[in-house]
């Protein structure tokens, strides 16, 4: 075989192979979507929205605790990560010197890659021990995960504003502060929310984290944060240990929600970054 | 430097700006021997200049000569530029402008820039011109601010319908407009304009010039330019610029400054002469 065939081959061999890898991702997404939707679809209906985990033993019984829960966890945590990440961002990409940058921006990419059992044992340690599970704990240890995620996403959209914004900004005698307000924040807000809502996705289903912090909960609607919050992730982790089928079902069924929120946070996400691009875009 | 670098002779300002008052032909900005390098690069070295009052001083030469780098320094915009050292004297109004107690900020307000690309911030019309002023606390009468600032620039006319249009709707003629609106509607008391032309087609380009020489009534410009006929056309004072190489390094140096029309028609120097007469650059 000449050299200019076995290049051809090589060439057609790795794209198949890509083409192989690439359909392979894709179908482990349809399997999981598929077997979760097949095994959970028959318990979701208006009662598994609206009504509260039943008592031990009883039949029926809905997540509507658990949603309660992780959405005020996960809008606790987005409090608390989205402000520090912003800044963080900002420091990075508008005040620190290179000597700086690059040595928080590591700590900032450690921070992201930490593993979320960790960050669970971390807050166990510092907020729990001591006190009491609480939803303000879980929400902490959730806003550590999604702080890395946020300053990320924030310094990418920062770093898209044109530099030229900038500089007519300062040559007008503006502070930088000012200049960041007052020019290059607005012309991010699409990105930056488009890094939040992704990371939200992501906090809300982790589990580790809240088997430390917030995993002994009653089984009613529950709003006080300084105890632990009922939530989804954690709810599905306990039915799919009990021995009830009835309540494995209710597992894949509470698997099935966090999914489709994720699903549809990542759409949202993208929609919205789409549009912040077409506006900076002129 | 080389020997062959020569001085600007002493410029009597009041011969070539008839329409100019003795008071007013003072000079601004005091250059000695000021000297730019980014790192290990120097941009210019050795460049001695005077910048009078209420005259437009135009600065051209070849690519690389260091042209947007002066004018930089006149504002402190170098100071952005991490790698940026200055070495040398600039003296403003009398006062040292890289004197330890000067604030840039505040030097950049009282001295406007107006940049090659028109960057105009992604609002409408009437906030572009009114975010300087009101950010810098002048927010009485600021519809009249903004109206007056537009009317400066010649642009009051074609926007006054749509002022709460967004500004990047605007043809790149008007925007560059614009940001001369903005520039001076933070009352600076010099405007810089580094090749404000260059992007736009000859209407446009026209339009600008035009404008510079009703600026001129009020304030001290500053433009830098590589197009000649520009220079000729709105300047009343020149100062070539060029690229001197040696051996071990190459930076952009001051030729020869004085009125326009004898850097166009009589230079006294060479390389201002190949340069004007199209032989290089």
């Amino acid at each position: 075989m000449s050299r200019y065939h076995r290049r051809r081959l090589m060439n057609r061999a790795m794209e198949v192979l890509a083409t192989v890898a690439a359909l392979v991702a894709v179908a482990v997404l349809v399997v999981v979507v598929i077997s979760v939707a097949r095994r959970g679809a028959g318990a979701i209906g208006w009662d598994f929205f609206t009504k509260p985990q039943a008592l031990f033993g009883q039949p029926g019984g809905g997540i509507a605790n658990a949603l309660v829960g992780t959405a005020l966890l996960v809008l606790l945590a987005t409090a608390m990560a989205l402000p520090v990440g912003v800044l963080t961002a900002i420091y990075l990409t508008e005040f620190a010197p290179r000597r700086l940058a690059v040595p928080i921006q590591v700590v900032i990419d450690v921070l992201a890659g930490l593993p979320t059992i960790v960050i669970g044992i971390f807050v166990y340690a510092l907020l729990v021990i001591g006190h009491t599970q609480s939803g303000y704990a879980g929400a902490f240890a959730l806003a550590v995960i999604m702080l890395p995620l946020i300053a990320r996403a924030t310094q990418e959209v920062l770093l898209l504003v044109p530099g030229t914004l900038r500089e007519a900004s300062l040559a007008l005698g503006v502070r930088r502060w000012r200049t960041v307000v007052g020019v290059i924040l607005p012309s991010s807000v699409g990105g930056i929310l488009t890094g939040t809502v992704l990371a939200l996705a992501r906090a809300a289903g982790e589990t580790a984290p809240l088997l430390f912090t917030s995993s002994i909960f009653a089984n009613t609607v529950q709003t006080d944060v300084t105890k632990a919050l009922p939530n989804i992730p954690v709810l599905i982790f306990t039915y799919s240990e009990q021995p009830d089928p009835a309540l494995h079902q209710q597992a894949w069924a509470a698997a099935l929600v966090l999914m489709a929120f994720v699903l549809v946070a990542s759409l949202a996400a993208k929609a919205l970054l789409a549009r912040s691009r077409r506006k900076l875009a002129r | 430097m080389t020997e062959s670098f020569t001085i600007a002779p002493v410029i009597d300002v009041a011969q070539m700006t008839q329409d100019s008052r003795p008071s007013e032909r003072e000079v601004v900005f005091d250059i000695h021997d000021l000297t730019v390098s980014y790192g290990r690069v120097t941009a210019i070295s050795g460049v001695d200049l005077q910048i009078h009052r209420n005259v437009i001083t135009a600065i051209i030469g070849p690519s690389g000569c260091g042209k947007s780098t002066f004018i930089r320094c006149l504002n402190r915009m170098n100071d952005l530029v991490p790698e940026a050292r200055i070495e040398g004297q600039i003296l403003y109004q009398g006062s040292d402008l890289y004197a330890s107690g000067v604030d840039p900020v505040e030097v950049r307000r009282r001295i406007g820039m107006v940049f090659q690309k028109a960057n105009p911030f992604p609002k409408s019309i009437y906030d572009n011109v009114a975010w300087g002023p009101r950010v810098l606390g002048m927010r009485k009468e600021l519809d009249e601010r903004v109206e007056k600032a537009l009317r400066s620039a010649a642009l009051w006319d074609e926007v006054k319908d749509r002022l709460k249009k967004n500004a990047l709707s605007l043809s790149g003629g008007q925007q560059q407009r614009l940001c001369i609106a903005r520039a001076i509607a933070v009352e600076p008391e010099v405007l810089l304009l580094d090749e404000p032309a260059s992007a736009l087609d000859p209407i446009a380009t026209s339009a600008i010039e035009d404008l510079m020489h009703q600026l001129k009534r009020e304030y001290t410009l500053v433009i830098v330019t590589h197009n000649m006929q520009q220079a000729a056309r709105v300047a009343d004072l020149t100062a070539f610029f060029s690229l001197e190489v040696d051996e071990t390094r190459r930076s952009g140096v001051l030729v020869e400054y004085d009125a326009t029309s004898k850097i166009f028609t009589n230079p006294s120097d060479k390389r201002t002469e190949d340069y004007v007469t199209g032989r290089f650059g």
